[in-house]
């Protein structure tokens, strides 16, 4: 009975997604139509949901302690462009008869079945060793990951280097929609499954969950290896939707704004990390429109400073409501209050 | 040969600019289990400020012993009590929550740091006077030639500056360890850093003693900002970031936690960049691949050795 | 299952609401009847953001100096800028804004090749002119026929150098220590190489470094030992300034040769006397006489305090081309500006004669000019045209010519006891003429 509700609310939100990708083309739906800022503003959103989602499986759920997201991220975007940068034309052309469009969405997604897998490898590889390692070295192991990679790619010249690389763009709203509920669905899942409480267990007290009969290293880098994967599909969609990559777009920032978005959303809470998402990519383009302030004979440009203003309400937040906004709460916890809460109340420990 | 000793001294002069700001962080770790991201923005705020005290108070035009003494020892009294800021009001009020926490709060703090510099004084790049020359009175024998070198041997030359580097690095670490192993205050750092809850079941002002490591940290940060601002005369608001990032690479290195550690972590940093960069070409490694060489290092060394080349495994309390 | 959809619910509101809040905010700033728009995006908080703030100033300056005289066709240039923190990413949706919500009619911008390659798709399927004043990669031009820019491309900057270096300089050996992480960089090496290896020289060793690295000796020290002739630095002057230093330090006593990235007031403070013996490539010397660049510099001077760099100077007249693009188009349409814009021809420029050829590329000539430490300046040594351009004949016309005009007594001043920069000016390469 609940696959039936699954199938129908998937159906449903497919429709969704088409009629705002119908929205976003240049004739609108219906006449109603975004343009196309909009619409990079909430394909940003989408990506980034994809990201925090499942680095909030490795961070919130698992209690690992990852900060170099944007690598793997990096590893998918650029192994899944490079495919499609030298076979793209040739498998479009082999599925030819299905018709343009569904040939080139064969082609994405077996670019993003390339860079899941290949972003997963990278997990593996730096997951296995590392994830010995207790809390703070992880950090450090996979924040030295994430600018190895990002130093190796800038001297490729295969994949552009330094100058970047253009891609063919074969994402549109549609797929990157449907991709987004699929991973947080999928990771959902997961964190229900027992492999979810086996997480879960491993983040509350590892020690514990070892003696309960939890393989922890085993948990621990599957959690890693998925979260990585998923870390690839955002890359493989952000590099078919950007039509350009470059390194200077993976840098630590790039990661530490993951890790902001599931800590100010809540870690371990799905919809505070879509939250986070959306909050970390729109505020500061929100800002740039501050008005500016006349002090005396000058204009001051307060949007100059919304780079500030962001840092500023991220300590506060940290101040405030050091467990994000929502805690390990979802926002439909709030909507059943009748019920008696089945969560510890409070933050992370 | 020369060239190969060029290189090591090359190499131990960044290596102790490392090493000093590594000290910074590898005492707030062993206190606090914090990585204080924004440790690398104090070393900036050292050296801007060091240029302000130096251009306004006049050193800048002629320089002199006393012109650099006042100068250094100005911008590490500054960045200390930025240090005590900070700690007082971003990272007291959520020391008590989760890691990830505090870690977000020291990142905010390094953003905050950066873009606020950037925003007031732009993000070109700064000359930074020379404060310090050999003195005229000093005999021929102790004066370098006309770019400040003395010759080592055959090519090998080391500059005036990095003579300086190491002498001044050396008596601040010596300080240190004066500092944390034979004085009142050290001794309750070390307790803290051992256990903080009993350290305050003891009667310790732990809150004072995390402010003063802070305190500690930031000034040999901000010394070493203004030494590089020497040797390297350049300074611009994100110029903490690599150089924060790889002085925690050496931190790491050495033992997180472990004060000899920073400092023999600092120097093969340095030295392994440098030689790298000297002779990676001969085993396919172009120089570009520098900044990824610290990082390969660390990642190596916690694999064979996780608790960093000095630090002691120290069994996990159930 | 109900959470996970209350989930998606919320997820896909605020989606919509965000959209929708941005729509209304769209609607009160429609275009208004006297000003035109112009969006400018480039970086001012990244790690490149002293470019971004040169290529600001040097827009604002050539909009108010535009608006005093009247604007053009009698409406005000309003200059909407946006800052993309340098990455790729991030250009692209500021670009973006600025054409979907500012509704801007051209855009400026950017500095960095590779984050104008990012944006220069939107600006091409929007049909906004895009000029870009100084990303000097051809690939950006080559993504549409409304992109275009007013410096020149990295093959005829790299190739003045090795030419400057083989025909005047005499060099043999070349060393050439280029930043990594910068795409100008990595042209001007590459086309540097080519050219010398071609005029017979012999590029002996490559280092690299990247972008706000401090320390440089390693790298020197290896290239000590080969002893070049001459070493090729096409970085910004940020990093050249120390590079000169260290180099020095290092007892080497080469020339140095750089492109226009050299080219800003920081870099004497920051090099000090070790720029010499230096020559760079650039597009114009602040010290010719010529009223266009005087006038140009003082005003620069005046408002922002700081002298120009080159960076300013390109993005001033890549204001100023689009300005006379919009009076020659009668108008802001998108197709008629694009069409004026590509057919821009013999626009007196501070940085030179611009003129667009058929792929969209400024074809000027370059000058080449010796680092004069002492006196803070940049003297004129001689004046490179590219392949196909006639060299001006009279020393009327133009402000190069107006140069050449001043080559005897600007080359005298500096009496440089150099054996390899004995100030031989004549070639024998075709392309290469001097213009005295």
């Amino acid at each position: 009975m609940n696959w039936v509700k699954s199938i129908i609310v998937g159906i449903v939100f497919i429709a969704l997604f088409y009629i705002m990708n119908a929205a976003m083309s240049s004739t609108g739906f219906f006449g109603i139509g975004i343009d196309d800022y909009q619409a990079r503003l909430l394909v940003l959103i989408a990506i980034a949901v994809i990201l925090a989602t499942s680095l909030n499986l490795i961070n919130g759920f698992t209690g690992q302690f990852s900060i170099g997201h944007a690598g793997f991220m990096a590893v998918g975007a650029y192994s899944s462009a490079f495919f499609t940068v030298n076979y793209g034309k040739a498998i479009e052309a082999s599925f030819g008869f299905l018709g343009e469009t569904l040939a080139s969405s064969i082609v994405l997604l077996i670019a993003i079945i390339v860079g899941a897998l290949v972003a997963a490898i990278a997990g593996l590889i730096v997951g296995i060793p590392s994830l010995r390692l207790k809390g703070d070295y992880l950090a450090i192991v996979t924040l030295g990951f994430a600018e190895i990679i990002r130093i190796v790619i800038q001297n490729i010249d295969a994949v552009g280097g330094a100058t970047g690389y253009p891609v063919p763009g074969y994402a549109n709203f549609l797929w990157i929609g449907v991709f987004t509920v699929i991973t947080v669905v999928v990771i959902h899942n997961i964190i229900k499954s027992d492999t979810g409480r086996a997480l879960i267990s491993i983040r509350e007290d590892e020690l514990a969950a070892e003696a309960m009969g939890v393989n922890v290293t085993r948990y621990k880098v599957t959690s890693f290896v998925i979260g990585s994967a998923f870390a690839g599909v955002a890359g493989t969609l952000f590099a078919h939707y950007n039509k350009f990559l470059h390194p200077n777009d993976f840098q630590f920032i790039k990661s530490f704004e993951i890790i902001i978005m599931i800590v100010i959303g809540g870690m371990g809470s799905m919809t505070g990390a879509i939250l986070g998402a959306i909050i970390v990519t729109l505020l500061p383009e929100l800002l740039r429109n501050l008005p500016p302030i006349q002090v005396g004979d000058s204009t001051f440009q307060f949007a100059d400073l919304r780079l500030v203003i962001f840092a500023l309400i991220l300590i506060l937040t940290m101040i405030l409501r050091p467990q994000g906004i929502l805690g390990t709460k979802e926002i439909g916890d709030f909507f059943k209050r009748f019920r008696r809460a089945d969560k510890p109340e409070g933050g992370l420990e | 040969m020369d060239t190969f000793v060029q290189h090591l001294v090359n190499g131990l002069t960044i290596g102790s600019i490392y090493a000093l700001i590594a000290l910074g962080y590898t005492m707030v770790y062993g206190i606090l289990r914090l990585i204080n991201f924004a440790h690398g923005d104090i070393y900036m705020v050292g050296a801007y400020t060091g240029l302000f005290l130096a251009t306004s108070l006049g050193f800048a035009a002629n320089p002199s012993v006393f012109g650099f003494a006042v100068t250094l020892i100005g911008s590490m009294a500054i960045a200390a009590a930025l240090g005590m800021a900070i700690e007082r009001f971003a990272y007291r009020p959520v020391r008590k929550f989760s890691k990830m926490t505090t870690l977000i709060t020291a990142i905010g703090m390094s953003l905050l740091i950066e873009y606020l510099f950037v925003f007031f004084f732009e993000g070109k790049p700064r000359p930074f006077p020379l404060l310090l020359k050999v003195p005229e009175w000093l005999p021929q024998f102790f004066q370098p030639d006309e770019f400040g070198n003395y010759i080592l041997f055959g090519n090998a030359k080391i500059s005036f500056i990095q003579i300086l580097i190491f002498i001044v690095s050396i008596l601040l670490m010596v300080t240190l360890q004066y500092i944390i192993f034979y004085t009142k205050m050290g001794k309750a750092m070390r307790a803290v850093s051992f256990n903080l809850n009993s350290a305050k079941l003891m009667g310790i002002n732990t809150d004072f003693v995390i402010a003063f490591t802070f305190a500690l940290g930031s000034a040999l940060a901000a010394a070493g900002g203004v030494l590089t601002a020497q040797y390297n005369p350049k300074i611009d608001p994100l110029m903490g970031i690599m150089y924060g990032l790889k002085a925690f690479v050496a931190a790491v290195l050495g033992g997180i936690g472990n004060i000899p550690g920073a400092v023999l972590g600092g120097l093969v940093i340095g030295a392994a960049e440098t030689l790298v960069v000297g002779y990676g070409g001969y085993i396919g490694i172009p120089s570009t691949y520098r900044d990824a060489v610290a990082f390969a290092i660390l990642i190596l060394v916690l694999l064979i050795r996780p608790a960093g080349l000095l630090g002691s495994n120290v069994q996990e309390k159930v | 299952m109900s959470r996970i959809f209350l989930a998606i619910c919320v997820m896909t509101s605020i989606f919509l609401s965000a959209a929708c809040v941005d729509k209304s905010g769209t609607n009160t700033t429609g275009p208004t009847g006297d000003t035109i728009k112009v969006g400018v995006y480039g970086d001012t908080t990244g790690a490149t953001s002293s470019f971004g703030q040169s290529t600001k100033n040097g827009i604002q300056l050539a909009f108010d100096e535009i608006n005093a005289g009247g604007g053009v066709n009698g409406k005000k240039l309003e200059m909407i800028f946006e800052d993309d923190q340098g990455t790729p990413e991030k250009a692209k949706t500021v670009i973006s804004k600025l054409i979907n919500q500012d509704k801007v009619v051209a855009v400026l911008g950017e500095v960095a090749s590779s984050n104008s390659l990012a944006a220069a798709p939107v600006a091409q399927e929007a049909k906004i002119p895009m000029i870009t004043p100084s990303s000097t990669n051809p690939k950006v031009t080559e993504v549409g026929d409304y992109i275009s820019r007013v410096c020149f491309i990295d093959p005829f900057q790299g190739s003045v150098m090795a030419k400057f270096a083989a025909n005047t300089l005499k060099a043999k050996t070349a060393a050439i220590l280029g930043d990594n992480s910068s795409d100008y960089s990595k042209g001007l090496t590459k086309f540097f190489e080519e050219e010398f290896t071609k005029l017979g020289g012999k590029v002996i060793t490559k280092q690299t470094y990247a972008q706000k690295d401090q320390d440089f000796k390693a790298q020197l020290t290896q290239m000590r030992d080969q002893k070049p002739d001459v070493i090729y630095v096409p970085g910004y002057y940020g990093e050249v300034g120390i590079i000169a230093k260290q180099a020095r330090e290092l007892g080497m006593n080469q020339p140095l040769l750089g492109g226009d990235g050299w080219d800003s007031p920081e870099l004497w403070k920051l090099g000090g006397a070790a720029l010499k013996p230096a020559y760079i490539s650039n597009h114009y010397s602040a010290d010719n006489p010529a009223p266009e660049i005087q006038n140009f510099v003082k005003a620069y001077q005046a408002k922002f305090s700081v002298a120009p760099d080159s960076l300013a100077a390109l993005a001033y007249d890549s204001a100023k081309v689009l300005a006379d693009a919009i009076k020659r188009a009668g108008g802001t349409d998108s197709v008629k500006l694009k069409d004026a814009i590509n057919a821009t021809k013999d626009f007196k420029g501070v940085t030179g004669v611009i003129s667009l050829d058929g792929s969209r590329n400024a074809v000027k000539s370059a000058v080449v000019l010796e680092l004069n430490p002492a006196a803070s300046k940049f003297d004129f040594k001689e004046t490179i045209y590219p392949e196909g351009m006639t060299p001006p004949t009279s020393t009327t016309a133009t402000a190069n010519g107006n140069t050449s005009s001043n080559t005897n007594t600007m080359s005298n001043t500096n009496s440089t006891s150099n054996t390899n920069s004995t100030a031989t000016t004549n070639t024998s390469n075709k392309s290469v003429s001097d213009s005295k």
